[in-house]
């Protein structure tokens, strides 16, 4: 009688032990990641099979993709971090155009090098971060109206500074911000059959090892943990003994230290600076982050799932181009309907999760 | 005794300033009244308000006080809407100026067909009137939608119009720019002979609209209910969802007579360019009016007076050779300033007289 009933405690135990597994192996944070992942490499499968021939079969395609969206990478980082922590940034886009201004000018007038025009970056971006995290996390501000005012202020400083487009004109700078990094055995072959080495950015390689450091941080420190804990009910993160307000200040520090290092490179990229320049790179940078799986409610996110986030954002936008359609307007609308599936399918996870 | 009266006096003065000063509307007037003040101060005759005439002769009523109520129009009515969308669904309609996009490229096309220099209108005006508020409602519909059954935060829901909002209106449009005949630009003008210009009656209607719709209906207590905690209004037998609903709808709505005032004005539509982040502004103006953007209660009257601020702000700006594209700075100081003063930190800071950092370390402990 003991021993039925020991065997079937232990099959009740295990049967436990099985859901917990089986919970655990399925997490949102995975299942969201999961569909990001497979969806990037089902749409890049798709428009290798059909269009192949505009260039897509090209490995120099999933380069300039990279290339393209180097600084976006960087910067969507940033702001996953504060929507994990149950915050918001939409001062990027006007921060990234006073860095680009603010560097060209330093560059061609003030006979700035390649390292104080980094410093200066990093600077106004920290300086963002600095002054939005205290009014938020220490004043109780909301986050949406503080970084709507950093907006409009960098925005209206790149006016104050220079009103027409400017170019970089500075030999070092150049230099540097054309130099490629050769993939070895990688390339494609030309019309004329000769085979050309696939080229990669520095920015690329920057942005890679950031989204590994910040993986790093959130998976493997206490302050990344702390994101997710503030993030996913604040209430309960205070009584854990978390400090509430530091770690939103925190977040909203490393996002404006990684939108410094995103204008940065932005600019090495573009080379160029005006007060229109990334317009909407805020909301570019939250869609990537909302289809990378990274909950707006905080609590729920992963930096890589933000990587093909932008990737799968990045590549949809390039289909629509190579599709040719006349039409200007279908890349915007392709896009917004990858985000409202996206959006929809965040919702229907999150209110099954609750039954 | 007299010394006693007069301190009793000085008693009722003090406590009714203080009256004034904790009075809800207290920071918008004030700031307004500021604002033009400085205006009369540089311009002593800004105030005035004279008959002129317009380019065919007739007569019309000329002065800046008239430009800045003619020209606050578009964000009065939106505040209105975002007013009632802020305080059910504790969150911010960020596809306004999209949406008023979409339905400037609605009312063009059925106005000009696909001509690009009609010599007659295709369709009566009213008619346009119509769909281009359908097209407002449909988006407050789908925005409403996402927000109200699928649980979204505002912001993000919204997110998805505000990306392709401005695209469908030049696909509504067809790619064209067409220019419609100037007999539809009365209604963002003047009607022939008369001096005062109809976006400034269109604004009248619609604040009265709401203020017998407020007064008389349920609408407002409703939407305050809802915002303040829908469970509760769920239990006391409101349905949440169909209130946040209709206030988007509401919004769309004000979008739609948005919209046709501004594609009056010029009888031509840009979509990638009209009304550019109008929606930073008239959320500003929300949150100008004492209206917490955290939902719950509000204050349609304050919401109103912040339009009007910052379009007297703006039209300060242009006056002074500020580049329009430098404006933001300024805004964005006064956001900053504006919302320092009503954070409930700097509240308290300011009536118990306690220092900062003690008041840090005391709401540290009480709350999160």
């Amino acid at each position: 009688m003991a021993s039925i009933n020991k065997t079937q405690g232990t099959k009740t135990l295990e049967a436990v032990r099985n859901k917990l597994k089986r919970e655990r192996t399925l997490t949102d944070t995975a299942f969201l990641l999961t569909i990001t992942i497979s969806l990037f490499i089902v749409i890049y499968i798709l428009s290798i099979l059909f269009l192949g021939d505009k260039g897509f079969s090209k490995i120099q395609m999933f380069f300039n993709l990279l290339n393209e969206n180097a600084a976006l990478i960087v910067i969507a980082c940033g702001l996953s971090i504060v929507m994990i922590t149950g915050s918001i940034d939409i001062s990027v886009g006007g921060s990234t155009a006073l860095i680009c201004t603010a560097c060209i000018v330093g560059l061609n007038n003030h006979g700035f090098n390649f390292v104080t025009t980094l410093m200066l970056a990093l600077a106004i971006g920290l300086t963002f971060g600095l002054v939005q995290g205290i009014l938020i996390a220490y004043l109780e501000m909301q986050p949406f109206i503080v970084t709507l005012a950093g907006m409009f202020l960098g925005r209206g400083l790149v006016a104050l500074i220079e009103v027409n487009q400017i170019q970089v004109d500075n030999i070092g700078f150049e230099e540097l911000s054309g130099a490629r990094i050769m993939i070895p055995f990688l390339g494609d072959v030309n019309k004329k059959g000769a085979f050309i080495q696939s080229k990669l950015e520095y920015g690329v390689v920057i942005a890679i090892i950031i989204v590994c450091i910040m993986y790093w941080i959130l998976k493997k420190t206490k302050l990344g943990r702390s994101f997710y804990a503030v993030g996913g009910n604040a209430q309960s993160a205070l009584m854990l003994g978390i400090n509430v307000r530091r770690t939103k200040f925190y977040a909203h520090l490393l996002c404006g230290l990684l939108a410094g290092i995103g204008g940065f490179l932005y600019l090495f990229h573009t080379r160029s600076g005006s007060v229109q320049q990334a317009t909407g790179l805020e909301m570019d940078a939250i869609a990537a982050s909302i289809i990378g799986g990274t909950l707006l409610t905080g609590g729920v996110g992963n930096i890589f799932g933000t990587l093909f986030g932008v990737l799968t954002s990045g590549i949809v936008l390039l289909i629509v181009t190579a599709i040719g359609s006349q039409d200007p307007w279908w890349s915007q609308i392709t896009r917004a309907a990858l985000l409202c599936f996206f959006i929809v399918l965040q919702s229907v996870i999150c209110s099954r999760k609750k039954k | 005794m007299s010394k006693n009266n007069s301190n009793q006096n000085k008693i009722s003065v003090t406590t009714i300033i203080k009256a004034i000063i904790k009075h809800k509307l207290f920071i918008p007037i004030a700031f307004l009244t500021f604002l033009l003040l400085i205006n009369v101060f540089i311009n002593p005759g800004f105030l005035k308000i004279s008959m002129g005439q317009d380019s065919n002769g007739n007569p019309v009523l000329i002065g800046n006080i008239i430009n800045i109520l003619n020209n606050a129009t578009e964000l009065v009515v939106l505040a209105i809407g975002m007013t009632l969308v802020t305080s059910s669904s504790r969150g911010q309609d960020i596809s306004v100026g999209a949406t008023v996009a979409i339905v400037g490229g609605v009312i063009m096309r059925i106005l000009c067909g696909s001509e690009t220099q009609p010599t007659t209108l295709h369709a009566p005006i009213i008619l346009a009137l119509l769909f281009g508020c359908l097209a407002g409602m449909a988006c407050g519909v789908f925005n409403g939608l996402l927000v109200s059954k699928f649980k979204i935060q505002p912001m993000v829901a919204t997110l998805i119009l505000f990306t392709a909002g401005r695209s469908i209106g030049s696909m509504a449009m067809g790619g064209l720019k067409p220019k419609a005949v100037s007999s539809f630009g009365y209604y963002g003008n003047f009607f022939p002979g008369f001096p005062i210009p109809t976006p400034i009656l269109i604004t009248i209607v619609v604040i009265a609209i709401t203020y017998i719709a407020l007064k008389r209906t349920n609408l407002g207590l409703y939407t305050k209910a809802v915002g303040i905690n829908d469970k509760a209004s769920s239990l006391n037998g409101l349905n949440p969802e169909l209130i946040k609903f209709l206030t988007f709808v509401i919004l769309g709505l004000c979008v739609g007579i948005a919209g046709f005032v501004q594609a009056s004005r010029v009888q031509t539509v840009n979509p990638y360019t009209i009304v550019p982040s109008i929606e930073m502004d008239v959320i500003l103006a929300v949150a100008l009016g004492g209206n917490s953007l955290g939902g719950g209660k509000f204050n349609m009257t304050g919401s109103i007076i912040g339009a009007y601020t910052i379009q007297t702000l703006t039209s300060m700006l242009t006056t002074l050779n500020v580049n329009t594209n430098a404006v933001p700075v300024f805004k964005a100081v006064i956001i900053i300033v504006l919302v320092i003063i009503q954070t409930p930190v700097v509240k308290s800071f300011f009536s118990n007289k306690i220092t900062l950092p003690k008041l840090i370390a005391v709401n540290g402990k009480e709350r999160a």
